[in-house]
């Protein structure tokens, strides 16, 4: 049991540590409803892997980028608005992911697992893909911090100075399926944005500047799958929806206590 | 070539831009020269912006072309600032994004615009000018070789207004660059601009500021009959103060009311 519970935690803290600095790009940029659209999109990735017998995280990974140029491309050409269009894709491909995965006759997958997460089936395998894809993704953030913060802060200046405005978006978005596929095991496709923008939200109140943000998000989310993780052991709780009312518990404390909040000047 | 084609810095050939179908520009013909402050002026929807934005390169023109120098490097200075109340950003912060800009290259550009005491000031707490003079400053850590100003005044108020424009003509002064600002109130920067650009959709007029002013087409779009007669400068003759409060104060006993 313990041994389980150590995998848990140790997978937990690697999809925090780096939830939290992407996330906090996804609340600048206003992307949280787009993060949710690729989280839902990963469910149908995980019945294509099924079905070609291909590894699950790659499968992930390539339907939620393939679903983000798909996003860009229909963006540009204004047919509709882009919360609309958000939300058809969303739920379209999470219904299209729920009627691929009930054509797979022959294999059995816990649906709740990868809706909300089971983060005690946490196998070695999976503690690889989180440290690896992980990393990848804190060394692309760290290498591309500037031009990622300047093209976030304001696109046209970024522009106009010389920065690839439009690679560093793709980039961007490709750091957001890289975490989903990493983080679909912990919380699930339901509430992995939660686990980007609940500790990012939580850290603006306490930062006051873009690289403190992003730490101390990385923190706050690893506080929340630890005491998530603990109260799901203490009171059988479901674990990833523990981890996502730690972490709201966390929001609401930094807003409601005068923490450090002195934001003038 | 001629002398003044080796000074130009930017030069649009029968620049025409189309969108959607409708034309928004046709047929600009324009160039800016160093040390040039060249402003454009036109009523709403005239198609300034877009005029700009095609020189930063955020824009396709449909028809023409854009010669522009070889070492050309331009500042720009937008319009507005927005960045999302989420993003913890310092002054500071900011305008260490400028590409290839060294960290200790930033205290002497605030210094020249008088805005030291801002670098660790929140970006989200800054007033008109100082957001202006922010951008300014942003615009000219890029080491520009033209300055260019979408309407760089905007929000400021007049006496604000005054030292801003004296201060981008002193800047031009400084570094010899050209400057290509967009304005929508021809009287304020009259004084120290070079030429006069006035555009509708096409090159209505350009010339010196005495010159376009009195041209027809100009006055067809700015010249509102009767408007010496409907704006005046207001002087303030109170017959009160204010006492720290904010009380009124008479200044001596036949003033309003008598109790």
């Amino acid at each position: 049991m313990f041994d389980l519970l150590f995998r848990a935690l140790i997978g937990g803290l690697g999809v925090a540590a780096v939830a939290g600095p992407l996330g906090a790009f996804v609340v600048w940029r206003r992307m949280a409803y787009f993060g949710d659209t690729l989280a839902h999109s990963a469910l149908l990735g995980v019945a294509l892997g099924l079905l070609l017998d291909i590894n699950l995280n790659l499968a992930v990974i390539v339907l939620c980028v393939g679903l983000a140029l798909v996003l860009v491309t229909l963006q540009k050409k204004h047919i509709i608005a882009t919360d609309t269009l958000l939300g058809i894709l969303a739920h379209s491909s999470l219904s299209l992911g729920l009627v691929a995965v009930s054509f797979l006759d022959n294999i059995r997958i816990d649906l709740m697992a990868y809706l909300f997460g089971d983060l005690l089936a946490i196998s070695q395998q999976d503690l690889f893909w989180i440290y690896g894809g992980g990393f990848l993704v804190l060394a692309l953030l760290v290498a591309f911090w500037k031009p990622l913060l300047a093209v976030t802060v304001n696109e046209e200046l970024a522009k106009v100075e010389g920065y690839p405005v439009e690679a560093i978006r793709l980039l961007l978005m490709l750091l957001v399926a890289l975490v989903i596929a990493v983080a679909m095991k912990i919380v699930g496709v339901l509430l992995i944005t939660s686990l980007m923008i609940i500790p990012a939200a939580t850290a603006r109140k306490l930062s006051r500047s873009p690289i403190q943000m992003a730490s101390v998000a990385s923190l706050i989310g690893c506080l929340a799958v630890s005491s998530g993780l603990y109260v799901s052991y203490q009171w059988d709780t479901p674990a990833g929806p523990s981890v996502v009312v730690c972490a709201a518990v966390l929001f609401l404390l930094a807003y409601s206590l005068p923490l450090g909040g002195k934001r003038r000047n | 070539m001629s002398e003044g084609a080796n000074n130009a810095l930017v030069s649009f050939d029968n620049i025409g831009i189309a969108f959607d179908g409708r034309t928004l520009l046709s047929d600009i013909n324009m160039t800016i020269h160093k040390g040039e402050i060249v402003t454009l002026i036109g009523p709403n929807g005239s198609g300034k912006s877009t005029l700009i934005r095609t020189l930063l390169g955020l824009q396709q023109a449909t028809s023409g072309r854009i010669q522009r120098h070889a070492q050309l490097r331009i500042g720009y200075m937008p319009q507005k600032l927005h960045i999302d109340p989420t993003l913890p950003l310092s002054v500071n912060h900011f305008l260490g994004l400028v590409k290839g800009v060294k960290k200790q290259d930033i205290p002497a550009v605030l210094t020249r615009l008088g805005i030291n005491k801002l670098a660790n000031k929140q970006v989200h707490f800054l007033s008109g000018g100082e957001t202006q003079r922010v951008l300014l400053a942003r615009a000219l850590l890029n080491r520009p070789s033209l300055l260019v100003l979408d309407e760089p005044v905007q929000g400021v108020d007049v006496n604000g207004q005054i030292e801003l424009y004296n201060l981008i003509a002193s800047i031009r002064d400084e570094l010899g660059c050209g400057v290509l600002m967009i304005s929508h109130d021809l009287h304020l920067v009259m004084a120290k601009t070079d030429t006069v650009v006035c555009i509708n959709q096409h090159v209505c007029c350009s010339g010196s500021p005495q010159h376009v002013k009195e041209h027809p087409e100009y006055q067809a779009l700015f010249g509102v009959p009767g408007a010496e007669d409907s704006i005046a400068i207001y002087s303030h003759h109170h017959d009160h103060t204010h006492d720290e409060h904010g009380k009124v104060m008479p200044n001596d006993s036949h003033s309003h009311c008598n109790h």
